[in-house]
């Protein structure tokens, strides 16, 4: 079986929303409408229909017009190219030099005249070939962007050899059918209805107040009956909720007429043969997708509308056998599924050369298994997409009419008489309460009932008392929010009011929001450029972050269908996102840099629960003046800015990204509020830094939980101060910290600031040790400290030191 | 002794005019006015006189006195204008040349934006609300109206962790979140992350931010909704700036609409910029459904509310004239810096 059209037809743009070519010409069947195709596109945007563009067939061709061939010559320099005088409906003939070998006197052709153009930007202009005038081009389809689809008498490796009514003179696409308007629409998901001629008919009916001319197909039959031929039974109600069929005999397949291939072409649809091109004809004009096959494939002339059995398989017109599960619903004859219900059919069904006797079905399936099913085999077809957002049951008896109507009209079959008509489970058409007034509060209008009823009517709707129905091919209507958008799109929403909100409302940030914001414009004062990075990483980063085969880290949130491996897991760890940042720039040149990122690491908590999304201020440095002392700067800053005082620091030798004598993490009440440090010279070699990298992680849902925003003034002081420098002589291990804990122990009542100035090892420094080197500032806030005073303190600092086996520098 | 006072005078008057600066001034004050100095030497004789000589006498001593230090105060402040009018003339520089660099870093473009358009709408009484990226499909999808078998499901284009968890493809989840948790009225906004399984070009990225927002209150319309985008796109692109409002769907607005705002370049004649319409799409916006209001306990007979959502990166891009949406996620400092 052959679902038509399934791959080419209205293009469908990635997302729910599709796109579809009108045929201008199409449309004027049904709605007599006299404007510019602008006015069309700008008054149907506005009553919901977009439009996303028009354009004329021949807008891009000027100045070609119908030639005929009068005579065909040698060239006399050239071997390849004859000189041919063609009559261009003026005085003169004109004289083109052409390398085709299918002209010959008598023949019409396009003549793209001195200074015409031609698809594709082309320009023509007269010239010499070979030293013989050439007044212009003869033009082939390819060259006017057709093809022998839409010429079937053509060929396309010559001089197209016009077939048509037309003299020497006339313009040529006028004299082809080329002159068609397209105006391509984006149909939201929730109008299906909207991806076919009439639906777009109704929709300018109603937005431009004229009639719609709906003619029910007439079919006249031939006599015979279809139930001599065929015979369905719908298994399943539910999921197919009708499937309408008629028979056509004696089919005579050949090329459609050129009416019905101008109106495909301009759709967007390759015209191939009368009965496919019928099928895609109707699909397109009454938006229900037809269904063509040979009936001598239809094992027991029996149709059953089945789900799958196990085991069963099907193998599609792209010659792929696809494994089918119980829970899709097949076509099927007495032996097999011949198709896939609403998706494709199979390969061997299809319409050929020896075909006789044809089925045409129109049916209408259940939208959500149509999508599961196509989604689960791996197949969306033009026929799917439309089945999955819902098609109208009442709609399938007019296009199987229509189909069979342009059969007669073709001449390519007898139509046998009867019609096979199997109903299922349907669900009515919601009535929803019509509330004029609830319409008007819920909009904010003053529209009159009168004006509600005129437009709801105007879209086929039917007020019955208090309820309005909506007509079958309208699946979107649920409820009253529905109708008012019925009747304030028609009634323009340009043309609803504006008000302001009443009440009033305080707008302001969270704590934990403006303690992020805190944190941003410290770091951004201390010189550190904001970066943004994604989230999900590759799982190689844990690699190249040195993590050990069994760290904790590498347990992921994963995502089943990323775009990549490297964007596949959600991070655990912001730092390899801020190496890639630092490579970047490294890599471009940038010879230093200071970064910082707010963002989440994802931390897994089980199977079927949401991550913990924690926040982390990451920084990152590098560069000539950059070393893990500039990174404790803005470290320091930061838990500065930060309200969080009286944090400790110790060192971190242990953590694999990290140099292990060059890191530090800092506590506060016990609790890790972050790591900084230099980066392991493995780790920046990893990520092909050929430079010294800093980074530093902090938790900054632990920095607002510990950070104290109550500050107490002290009074600035009214005494002087004095200060003593102190030259120590230190083992070299002692962390200078410790030096500082002991001075701040000695003297707590009087040390207003202890400074480190200087720390020497070398000369004159005995082996193992450091000598270090500090200015204090001494104060007392009631007094001036004598010498004396200043003297003993001096001493108890010595005392304290010597205990860490600290002593003075002689 | 008159005459000899005048003298000093002149002399005195002469000298401290020839002083070229602080130092000789000084020493001529020393010399005349000075504890051993001239005129202090005069006064020292004004015993010797008699009793009719001494006032005439000190009348003039003390005429001679302030007129030389009248001089002398003029002269100094004459040196010292001069010496300061030298001292600015030699310490001129070239004031063209390059200034010394504190460090200052910049936000990235993203945040400034998103700082601006959250100050518009805590200007106008709404709250910010946050909640997690990685989201359950309830909230993400099925309390928004899109069940799993909805059309929508694909254009979505979502990345899933499991059949119940994915990378919120928009912020409307945590809205729902909000209407569960908070009765009406609420303003909010939702601003950040999202996720949608888009290969990364000049204009998409698989990842990124979303502003929504959403009101609920007793007797909300249409209008307030149409008053409130255009007071904050106003306010975003200037009180010049048209809007349209162009009926559109969602499946959890209704009625809903796209709003356009007019071209800035071709002011709605059609050009490059705006792909010949005239119009460039900016946000996407609704009445909530009345479902999705009773799946978070809400009482859509009651209250009713609008919600819209725009991207971030879209705005940044036309605000800054970038051409190429990887910028934003590269992160060289070249092009960090210009904002």
């Amino acid at each position: 079986m052959l679902f038509i059209g399934c791959i080419s037809g209205p293009s469908f743009r990635k997302g729910m929303n599709v796109t579809m070519n009108l045929s201008m010409r199409w449309l004027q069947d049904y709605v007599d409408y006299k404007g510019t195709p602008k006015e069309f596109s700008d008054a149907m945007t506005m009553s919901g229909s977009k439009v996303e563009g028009y354009a004329r067939e021949n807008d891009e061709i000027s100045n070609v017009v119908v030639g005929k061939v009068l005579s065909v010559e040698k060239h006399p320099d050239a071997d390849k190219l004859v000189v041919c005088q063609i009559d261009v409906g003026k005085d003169e003939p004109i004289q083109i030099v052409t390398g085709a070998k299918n002209v010959v006197p008598g023949a019409l052709v396009p003549c793209a005249l001195d200074g015409s153009t031609l698809p594709n930007g082309v320009k023509i202009k007269k010239g010499k070939l070979r030293g013989v005038l050439s007044q212009g081009m003869m033009c082939s389809l390819g060259e006017l962007n057709l093809t022998a689809h839409d010429f079937p008498y053509a060929i396309e490796d010559g001089i197209f050899l016009i077939e048509e009514d037309c003299k020497p003179g006339d313009d040529v696409c006028d004299a082809i059918g080329l002159n068609d308007t397209c105006v391509e629409f984006e149909i939201t998901s929730n109008r299906p209805d909207c991806l076919s001629v009439i639906g777009l008919a109704r929709e300018a009916s109603a937005t431009f107040g004229l009639p719609v001319k709906l003619n029910p197909p007439v079919v006249r039959g031939s006599g015979d009956d279809v139930k001599n031929y065929l015979s369905v039974t719908v298994d399943n109600k539910d999921l197919c909720y009708r499937y309408s069929a008629k028979v056509v005999k004696n089919v005579k397949i050949e090329p459609s007429p050129r009416w019905m291939r101008e109106r495909l072409r301009a759709s967007g649809v390759r015209p191939i043969n009368n009965l496919v091109d019928i099928t895609n004809y109707v699909m397109l004009e009454y938006g229900q997708p037809m269904h063509a096959f040979d009936l001598k494939y239809v094992k027991g002339n029996k149709i059953v509308v089945r789900n799958a059995k196990p085991g069963e398989t099907i193998t599609t017109l792209d010659g792929v056998e696809r494994p089918l599960k119980e829970s899709m619903l097949v076509i099927a004859d007495e032996e097999k599924p011949s198709a896939v219900a609403g998706v494709m059919g199979g390969e061997y069904s299809g319409i050929g050369d020896d075909t006789n006797t044809v089925v045409f079905e129109s049916a209408c399936f259940n939208g959500a298994s149509v999508r599961r099913t196509a989604k689960a085999i791996g197949l969306r077809t033009e026929s799917s997409s439309r089945f999955e957002k819902g098609l109208d049951p009442e709609g399938t008896m007019d296009a199987l009419l229509r189909a069979c109507e342009l059969v007669e009209m073709l001449g390519c079959g007898e139509v046998v008489d009867g019609v096979i008509d199997e109903k299922g489970n349907v669900s009515p058409a919601p009535r929803v309460l019509f509330d004029p007034a609830g319409i008007n509060r819920f909009l904010g209008t003053d529209i009159e009932e009168s004006q509600m009823r005129e437009i709801l009517l105007s879209l086929g709707f039917t007020v019955e008392g208090d309820q309005v129905v909506s007509p079958s091919y309208r699946i979107d209507i649920h409820n009253k929010a529905d109708i008012a958008e019925e009747v304030a799109r028609i009634y323009g929403y340009d043309k609803i009011p504006v008000s302001q909100l009443r009440g009033s409302s305080e707008g302001s940030l969270g704590a934990s929001q403006k303690y992020q914001r805190t944190i941003e414009q410290a770091m951004l004062a201390m010189g550190c450029y904001e970066v943004m990075t994604f989230s999900f990483v590759s799982p190689k980063e844990y690699d190249r972050m040195n993590l050990p085969a069994d760290s904790k880290l590498r347990e992921s949130v994963k995502i089943l269908n990323p775009l990549g491996e490297d964007t596949s897991v959600m991070r655990t760890s912001v730092l390899p996102s801020m190496l890639e940042v630092i490579k970047t720039n490294y890599n471009n040149r940038n010879p230093e840099g200071a970064f910082y990122e707010i963002g989440n690491e994802y931390i897994p908590t089980g199977e079927d629960t949401l991550p913990d999304e924690n926040p982390q201020v990451t920084i990152g440095l590098y560069g000539e003046k950059e070393d893990f002392y500039s990174l404790k700067g803005i470290v320091e800053g930061m838990l500065d800015a930060g309200d969080i005082r009286d944090w400790d620091i110790e060192p971190v030798t242990d953590d694999p990204t990290f140099h292990p004598g060059r890191t530090a993490r800092i506590l506060k009440d016990g609790k890790v509020l972050g790591i900084f440090g230099e980066v392991h010279p493995a780790v920046a070699q990893n990520y092909d830094i050929g430079a010294r990298v800093y980074l530093g992680k902090f938790d900054l849902k632990t920095m607002f939980a510990l950070s104290n925003s109550v500050k107490t003034y002290k009074p600035l002081p009214k005494f002087p101060a004095s200060s003593r420098d102190l030259s120590l002589l230190a083992d070299k291990a002692l962390p200078i910290i410790e030096i500082e804990k002991a001075i701040k122990r000695a003297i707590p009542n009087i040390l207003e600031e202890v400074k480190l100035f200087d720390v020497y090892e070398g000369a004159q420094v005995p082996e193992g040790k450091k000598s270090v080197s500090y200015s204090i500032v001494l104060r007392a806030p009631d007094r001036t400290l004598t010498v004396e005073e200043c003297d003993n303190a001096v001493n108890k600092i010595f005392k304290e030191l010597s205990k860490i086996n600290v002593n003075l520098r002689q | 002794m008159r005459e000899q006072l005048e003298q000093i005078k002149q002399t005195g008057l002469a000298r401290l005019k020839s002083c070229s600066n602080a130092k000789e001034l000084d020493e001529v004050r020393v010399q005349i006015l000075g504890k051993k100095g001239e005129l202090t030497g005069i006064l020292k004789q004004m015993g010797k006189l008699s009793a009719e000589e001494r006032p005439v006498i000190g009348q003039v001593a003390n005429e001679v006195r302030s007129a030389l230090e009248e001089a002398l105060a003029a002269r100094q402040k004459e040196l010292a204008q001069k010496e300061l009018n030298d001292r600015l003339q030699k310490e001129t520089i070239d004031v063209t040349m390059p200034g010394k660099k504190r460090p200052m870093g910049k936000a990235h473009p993203n945040t400034v934006v998103m700082n601006q358009i959250k100050e518009i709408f805590l200007g106008m009484g709404f709250f910010v609300a946050e909640g997690p990226e990685v989201e359950y499909d309830h909230y993400n999808f099925e309390a928004l109206n899109i069940p799993k078998d909805h059309p929508a499901r694909d254009t979505q284009d979502t990345f899933y962790i499991s059949d119940n968890i994915v990378l919120r493809t928009q912020t409307s989840p945590v809205q729902v979140r909000v209407m569960e948790s908070k009765k009406p009225p609420i303003r909010m906004i939702s601003p950040g992350r999202v996720y949608r399984s888009d290969a990364v070009d000049a204009t998409h990225s698989p990842l990124f931010h979303q502003i929504e927002g959403m009101v609920i209150d007793k007797g909300v319309t249409m209008a307030d909704l149409k008053g409130t985008l255009e007071t904050f796109l106003k306010k975003l692109y200037g009180e010049e700036a048209q809007l349209r409002f162009r009926p559109h769907h969602f499946p959890f607005t209704e009625p809903s609409a796209e709003v356009d705002i007019m071209c800035f370049a071709c002011h709605g004649e059609g050009c490059r910029l705006c792909k010949g319409e005239g119009w460039i799409e900016i946000l996407g916006c609704g009445m909530v459904h009345p479902d999705v209001l009773k799946g978070c306990g809400i009482d859509p007979e009651v209250y009713s509310g609008f919600a819209f959502g725009l991207g971030l990166e879209r705005v940044v891009m036309r605000q800054y004239a970038i051409d190429d949406l990887r910028l934003l996620y590269e992160n060289d400092l070249r092009f960090l810096n210009q904002f």
